[in-house]
């Protein structure tokens, strides 16, 4: 018992509340075909974060959220420069500006990696959820003593709050959301205010993906984006229930996969750790190849567009 | 360290630099090529599932190696694994997209990170493996040609080679397929069959690159030389050859950079020397480089301050925009009281008179002048055939007089 509580309760609240929040958001995401913005301010995350260290010399959760704010700004603007004067597509624009700033991102890594504090490329690639000890929960009391409860790593209170914030943000701006992602034309005309929509939806989905980028690393918070909500799309047509389903996925594939990357080898003999991080997204991804196997809506109703 | 990069750039800093220089600029050619082909179907970010869907083959491959021989670093049989894996990921991702209700982007980013998480934890399986040539492994993630023997060298500019010469052989039946597909079809190319020729080229550059770019930035070698090739030309032909220029350059740049200090990521600086390359092509390029456009548009709005001026003049109306009044002066149709000149008064008939038969024209025959969508402010003879002019002008409407 106080093994778990010191090793595994806090990696498993952290990832799950990480892919809660990630896979709210990552519903409309999916279902505005905008999964690929994931993608790109998930990869901008790591620069702004790099920047930020470099330039307060500090790990401070505010000053890392601000830096990968800005990067993520910037990074907006410059997709949407390069669609205007390139007349390239969306992908292609948002190719160009997140591939560009996660090399000038590894380029400050490993430059200043001499300092070598707490940041390296592969941490920040496969995130860390190993390392959250709660050395003070050696016993069962400790879930209700304050001072132990003090001791708990501050990424999850970080993370618990993220998710209230997507949360709420979820809930205040539903209608919105729901409409803007079916007929942004009709949204507008209701006085929805589509393009402030997205443009908070976007901020949203920075935030919780730094939030999981110390959890999951950069890359893999792309899985707790896509994943639960594609899987979700294909067993219903209702958005509620998609949204539902989403987050149960989220969480099974949370909690099995610290479960499986933790004890996974000591059940088949073999004394070591497998990344969490990764088996979360291996879980995820099993799950949507089942809902594309098996699930009840995942036909299309019309060929394909070309 | 300038020394050091310039001995790099002429090809003078060692046996196995000249050839990882050479290899990484064949690389950057055909990668610019096969990118410009994707671009061009619309499917940029297809190669960052490719790459990213290397890692657990390349995992795999460096774990079955190394039971074998005890050090995993076997770059052909890592090249191989890596290969398989992005194979699966691309069928993958053409089954999600083509068999389910999710869009492409929606099977490109599960196929990405659950491939990635994959090798993700493949890589821890190897850290706990007594084996050797672990660190190594990083070096695929983002390129490191520092540690690269002469015979890896040779293979990967090889293979650079045999990928551009099929690229070169294979570059019109592509553009075909890309912008007709129904006389491709008649000339016997097959859509789907080109498709799937087309990704599996993306795929043998993405798995070459692996070892100089590393698979997270090689997908920024096929996507920005193209990108920035756009600025140049709307040809396709020249877009594919501005492209595979940018591309060579740039791994040309990045790859001699990187030689100089061993702590400098190879990848990572020739991403940045292709975004550079892209920069200056967005800022300069002629028509569609920013400052062209600045420029474009500045005149333009000369233009139309002159033409509406003169217009003004003509009917003797007050002009109170400070700046038509400092066009106008600048050119010598007005004085500095705002009276007209000589010259103005004339210019100013002109232009009366040229937007009489331009309007006349729109009114008479509308949709063709619909169709010439010009701005009025061109001279109409230089637009409209001369005996169509004469026409109009015969049969232009007395003028009304002004209130």
């Amino acid at each position: 018992m106080a093994e778990f509580l010191m090793l595994s309760l806090v990696p498993l609240l952290v990832a799950s509340l990480c892919s809660l929040s990630c896979a709210l958001l990552g519903n409309f995401l999916v279902l505005r075909r905008q999964a690929l913005i994931g993608d790109a301010i998930s990869h901008v995350a790591l620069p702004g974060i790099v920047a930020s260290f470099l330039l307060t010399g500090t790990l401070a959760p505010p000053a890392m959220l601000l830096g990968a704010g800005v990067a993520a700004l910037i990074t907006l603007a410059l997709i949407e420069l390069i669609q205007r004067l390139g007349r390239v597509d969306a992908s292609a624009a948002m190719g160009v500006a997140f591939t560009a700033l996660f090399a000038l991102g590894v380029l400050m890594l490993e430059w200043s990696g001499a300092s070598g504090v707490h940041l390296d490329v592969e941490h920040a690639l496969y995130g860390n959820l190993e390392s959250l000890v709660w050395f003070e929960g050696n016993r069962l009391a400790a879930l209700w003593d304050p001072q132990a409860l003090a001791g708990l790593p501050p990424q999850l209170a970080r993370v618990a709050w993220v998710t209230l914030l997507v949360g709420l943000f979820v809930m205040l701006a539903w209608r919105p959301l729901v409409l803007g992602s079916f007929d942004a034309g009709f949204a507008a005309s209701l006085g929805a205010r589509p393009g402030l929509t997205q443009g908070l939806l976007v901020v949203m989905v920075a935030v919780a993906a730094i939030a999981a980028f110390e959890a999951v690393g950069s890359i893999l918070v792309i899985a707790m984006f896509i994943c639960p909500p594609a899987a979700a799309r294909l067993m219903t047509d209702r958005l509620s229930r998609q949204l539902a389903w989403s987050l149960v996925f989220a969480l099974l594939s949370a909690i099995l996969g610290v479960i499986l990357a933790g004890h996974g080898p000591g059940w088949l003999g073999i004394d070591a750790g497998l990344s969490a991080a990764g088996m979360i997204s291996v879980v995820a991804g099993l799950i949507l190849l089942l809902a594309c196997r098996f699930g009840p809506r995942r036909r299309r109703i019309a060929p394909p567009l070309a | 360290m300038m020394e050091a990069w310039l001995a790099a750039l002429t090809f003078s800093a060692g046996y196995n630099t000249r050839l990882v220089t050479l290899g990484s600029l064949l690389l950057g050619a055909a990668a610019g090529m096969v990118g410009s082909h994707v671009l061009l179907r619309k499917r940029a970010l297809i190669s960052d599932a490719v790459s990213h869907a290397t890692l657990p083959g390349l995992a795999a491959a460096f774990i079955l190696i190394a039971l074998m021989q005890g050090d995993g670093r076997w770059l052909p049989g890592l090249l191989l694994g890596a290969a398989a894996s992005a194979a699966l990921g691309l069928v993958a991702v053409q089954a999600m997209s083509r068999h389910t209700r999710l869009g492409e982007d929606s099977a490109i980013g599960a196929v990405l990170s659950v491939f990635f998480g994959l090798g993700v934890v493949l890589l821890t399986v190897i850290q706990a493996m007594p084996v050797g040539g672990q660190a190594g492994l990083s070096g695929y993630l983002v390129g490191a040609t520092a540690g690269m023997l002469a015979s890896e060298a040779w293979l990967i500019g090889g293979m650079a080679l045999g990928l551009l010469v099929a690229l070169i052989i294979l570059h019109r039946p592509l553009l075909l397929l890309c912008f007709d597909p129904e006389h491709a079809w008649t000339q016997g190319v097959h859509l789907q069959r080109a498709d799937a020729w087309l990704l599996g080229l993306l795929l043998a550059v993405t798995v070459v690159g692996l070892r100089i770019t590393g698979l997270i930035l090689i997908v920024a070698l096929t996507i920005i030389p193209p990108v920035t090739a756009r600025f140049w030309t709307d040809r396709p032909h020249a877009l594919v050859m501005i492209a595979a220029a940018t591309g060579a350059l740039a791994g040309y740049l990045g790859v001699t950079l990187s030689s100089v200090h061993p702590r400098l990521p190879t990848g990572a600086l020739v991403v940045l020397a292709a975004f550079v390359l892209f920069l200056v092509s967005l800022l300069a390029a002629p028509r569609r480089g920013l400052l062209a456009r600045l420029i474009d548009r500045y005149r333009f709005v000369q233009r139309v301050h002159c033409r509406q001026g003169l217009l003004a003049l003509a009917r003797d109306e007050a002009i109170f925009d400070p700046t038509t009044l400092r066009i106008l002066h600048r050119l010598g149709h007005i004085r500095r009281d705002g009276l007209a000149t000589a010259q103005g008064r004339a210019a100013a008939r002109d232009a009366h008179h040229e937007e009489r038969l331009w309007t006349y024209y729109r009114h008479a025959y509308p949709e063709e002048a619909a169709r010439l969508g010009t701005h009025r402010l061109d001279p109409i003879s230089r637009l409209l055939p001369p005996d169509l002019i004469d026409e109009l002008e015969r049969r232009l409407p007395p003028e009304k007089p002004h209130e």
